[in-house]
């Protein structure tokens, strides 16, 4: 039976597990005169049939599908013949996707090796096989739970409190899918990672001034190993961050202190929001505009006034990365300036200060550890910002400071390597990873430093 | 006067201009956002605005048996394998006569599109009777011949179209024979590589898969976190360490999502590259952290006293969360999974990870079709050369920026018409 309609067949099961338990409880209740003498309400009996109906077979159900898939495959290649068994991974996924399109019929059975063809039936009957099992366990499981549910309830029973232990576990289990999710973040990019410093060396990566991610089809290839040394991709991330910064940090920050301190509420309500429409258009658009408008408008400027601009300058990705960036620095600018008690300003002011003279010698520095967390919060949101730089910013690694050259980033990079047809474990897409793994450990780094500031800020005051 | 007095009076002036200059600064400051806002809108409509439109051309089209190479219009094989085209050409030649030479015609012939030659299978699938008749039809132009039209005198200089194939359209411009229509073909197809005949309504399929995937994951999901969170756990190291987890992952780098979602979900779980499904569960688990926080300040913002009085009355905890706190705070959870919601239907980058980049035409009927949506549809026809699909990618951005603001305003008039103040 096909996924789909087991699922389907569950609930139903389930629906009719919460009907029979509530028609228990009460049957039982009325030779006692009603369910004031039940030790829970109807519902949790029902409540309870349906969890042991649904649970089991669900856990059993989900973990057949994440791997009968890699079992069976398995089973498969281990009955190919010696000489077909593949020795490396690339062989190994070729074989597997021929049997697979046998299997399915994209591939006619006479044009692939007996054994092949063997496999592929072997293939179709195993996937038959654990479908049908499926469908027999599951919904044997539904039903003894289902029924031994039924037969448990009694007035006694503590049917509430078994009910809402495991509710509390659910809600517990969905809290620790945030865990789950880091866990898997960095496994998944350490595990690929060290399989890729096993093939280049940490140093030459880190250290490395030349990178040319192209392995080659041949041994004997110029350059044949690729050249893997990242600090191009560094050096460039760090170039459009830094332009992106040099544009939102001012622009953010007096806006903030505009809206804050000088701005009438009328000023404030239409303006505030204004910009942080900014922030929720999406990064595509930004690359779009980037791409297509902004670094033409340039190429064409610095023709003008005699300078060779490039194409895909990374003045261009930097001004409008900025751009994106202005709402996070000013809405967090505003939320530490408007913490400075008033208090402050009203002593400054009364020693004859200007208003401005108090925003820059009082609110300003009592503010600034605030404004730092918000500035690296925006940071880290730069570095690991993709579509702008994906649509506007160059793929060629140059090692230049010049923003009028194209440059490259660690994202650009990390999407090249990964689109595309190519294995899966080409030294080329394992660079993907490692390149992740430094971006994920820089913006962590920036954002637990920067939450640090900004909580520690908070203590003073409060 | 003492003699501070005096060197206050004396910097004053100084101190009122700096004073305006700062003041200045701040306004400068608003007005450069401002003007980066109304600088992009204004660009992506002048661009994309005049996608909504097309060009039709009209011509006498005679359904020749023969030409057509057609017998019997109900059989659906011999309607498929049609020469639809070569009608066209045949109208085209009559209507100009003087055309001669291979490379002429074949100019001339570049005049219609592709797509046209399907509108008349349909045609004629629709009216079988049509086969022999001659009708005046109005047929989709090229999208170069479009383009032309749509440009104006300056513009026309810089046309792909050649000097006949120029006097041609004008030809056909001066005498009527060309018209505007509204471009359906934007709003009924999937992407092509031609562009009069390329689509959205894949891409919204897709992008509508793939939310119904993240909301059905993500809501109950975060809910449930919150409400943990908020309600049951212990203060203790493992209830931090969810926390220190949930504030992290909120300022993950997007892109790193997609890598999770290659390395394990299509990895090690072996699900397909490129379907909704998969994308559904990259972008649940990136939307995850938005949903718990603002499902947690929702709880939050709900009275202790309701919970005390409801535990006075004899209710469990979980009765308590349960009846009082979860109804009443509702609101604003919706409020979050809206926004959390607009997020992920703005989100590219995760989704070129995990394969939803890909060329396709079809429509997608359901979560575990290959799709690609919005946003990537977008930055596939912004990377694309032909100058049509410009146009046609800011049009896409207006559609995604028109469901954006839908959303984001639903969200704000949610907040507004049912929170609560206590």
């Amino acid at each position: 039976m096909q996924t789909g309609n087991l699922l389907l067949l569950l609930v139903v099961m389930v629906a009719g597990a919460y009907y029979l338990g509530h028609r228990r409880s009460y049957a039982l209740a009325r030779p006692l005169g009603g369910i004031r003498h039940l030790h829970s309400l109807p519902f949790y009996f029902a409540m309870r049939s349906a969890m042991w109906c649904a649970i089991p077979a669900m856990v059993v159900l989900a973990l057949w599908l994440a791997f009968d898939d890699s079992i069976i495959r398995q089973q498969v290649l281990a009955s190919l013949p010696q000489q077909l068994q593949p020795t490396d991974a690339s062989s190994y996924n070729l074989t597997l996707s021929k049997i697979q399109n046998v299997a399915s019929g994209a591939l006619p059975v006479s044009f692939v090796e007996p054994p092949i063809a063997a496999a592929a039936e072997h293939l179709k009957s195993l996937r038959q096989t654990s479908a049908m099992a499926l469908t027999v366990v599951v919904i044997v499981l539904c039903m003894f739970g289902g029924a031994w549910a039924w037969l448990k309830v009694s007035p006694q029973l503590r049917a509430r409190q078994q009910v809402e232990r495991v509710l509390q576990t659910i809600f517990m289990l969905c809290a620790t899918v945030a865990i789950l999710t880091t866990v898997g973040i960095v496994l998944s990019v350490l595990f690929e990672s060290i399989r890729f410093f096993g093939r280049v060396p940490v140093t030459d990566f880190l250290f490395g001034l030349q990178w040319s991610p192209q392995t080659a089809l041949r041994a004997d290839q110029v350059a044949s190993g690729g050249a893997f040394g990242a600090v191009p991709l560094f050096m460039g991330t760090l170039l459009i961050s830094a332009i992106a910064l040099l544009v939102a940090v001012p622009v953010g920050l007096m806006s903030a202190i505009y809206l804050a301190e000088y701005a009438s509420n009328r000023v404030r309500t239409v303006a505030k929001p204004a910009l942080e429409v900014l922030a929720g258009v999406p990064t595509v658009v930004y690359g779009f505009f980037a791409a297509l408008t902004v670094a033409p408008f340039i190429r064409g400027l610095g023709e003008s006034i005699g300078l060779n601009v490039a194409s895909e300058s990374a003045l261009a990705a930097g001004l409008v990365m900025g751009i994106m960036i202005i709402p996070f620095v000013s809405s967090l600018a505003d939320d530490v300036i408007t913490a400075v008690p008033q208090a402050m300003r009203d002593g400054s002011l009364g020693l004859g200060a200007t208003k401005s003279e108090t925003i820059k010698k009082v609110v300003f520095p009592a503010a600034l550890p605030g404004i730092m967390g918000g500035i690296l919060l925006a940071a880290s949101r730069a570095i690991g910002e993709t579509m702008i730089v994906v649509m506007a910013a160059g793929l060629a690694a140059n090692l230049t400071a010049n923003p009028l050259e194209a440059v490259t980033t660690i994202t650009v990079q990390i999407v090249t390597l990964l689109t595309g047809d190519q294995e899966f474990d080409s030294a080329k897409t394992l660079a993907a990873f490692a390149l992740g793994l430094m971006l994920f450990i820089t913006t962590l780094v920036m954002n637990i430093f920067a939450l640090h500031i900004v909580k520690k800020y908070r203590e003073q005051y409060d | 006067m003492s003699e501070t007095t005096e060197k206050v009076r004396k910097t004053l002036a100084r101190r009122y201009r700096a004073e305006k200059r700062f003041k200045a600064f701040g306004i400068g400051s608003i007005a450069v956002g401002l003007m980066a806002l109304v600088l992009l809108f204004t660009d992506i409509i002048g661009k994309g605005h005049s996608a909504f439109v097309e060009h039709e051309i009209q011509l006498p089209i005679t359904f020749d048996a023969e030409v057509l190479d057609i017998s019997n219009p109900r059989d659906e094989d011999e309607l498929n394998y049609g020469n639809y085209q070569g009608v066209i050409r045949d109208a085209l030649a009559e209507r100009f006569p003087s055309v001669e030479g291979r490379q002429d015609t074949r100019a001339l012939n570049q005049l219609v599109s592709t797509g046209a030659g399907y509108a008349l299978r349909d045609m004629l699938r629709e009216d079988p009777s049509l086969l022999g008749e001659t009708r005046t039809l109005w047929l989709l132009a090229d999208d170069d011949v479009d383009l032309f039209l749509k440009a104006n005198e300056k513009q026309r200089e810089d046309s792909r179209l050649n000097a006949k194939q120029q006097a041609w359209v004008d030809e056909l411009e001066a005498s009527g024979e060309t018209r505007v229509v509204f471009n359906q073909s934007l709003f009924s197809y999937g992407d092509s590589r031609e562009p009069e005949q390329a689509g959205i309504l894949g891409a919204i399929l897709g992008s509508l898969f793939t939310m119904i995937v993240t909301l059905v994951l993500s809501f109950p999901i975060g809910v449930a976190a919150a409400v943990y969170l908020e309600e049951f756990a212990p203060k203790n190291k493992f209830t931090d360490f969810i926390e220190v987890n949930i504030n992290n992952l909120a300022a993950v780098p997007s892109i790193i999502f997609g890598l999770l979602g290659l390395a394990v979900i299509i990895g090690l779980f072996g699900l397909p590259r490129s379907v909704p499904l998969v994308g559904g569960i990259v972008l649940t688990l990136m939307t995850l952290p938005t949903i718990i926080i603002s499902s947690r300040a929702a709880i939050k913002a709900v009275p202790p006293s309701i919970r005390q009085a409801a535990l006075g009355l004899g209710a469990s905890k979980m009765q308590v969360v349960l009846h009082h706190v979860l109804p009443l705070a509702l609101p604003g959870m919706l409020t979050g999974a809206i926004i959390g919601m607009a997020q992920a239907l703005g989100e590219t980058a995760p989704l070129l990870m995990i394969g939803m980049v890909a060329f396709i035409v079809d429509l997608p009927a359901g979560p575990l079709d290959a799709a690609t949506v919005l946003p990537v549809q977008i930055y596939l026809w912004a990377d694309s050369p032909e100058q049509s699909f410009e146009a046609l990618a800011s049009a896409a951005i207006m559609v995604l920026l028109a469901f954006l603001i839908t959303m984001n305003t639903l969200a704000v008039v949610l907040r507004k018409r049912l929170e609560r103040r206590w």
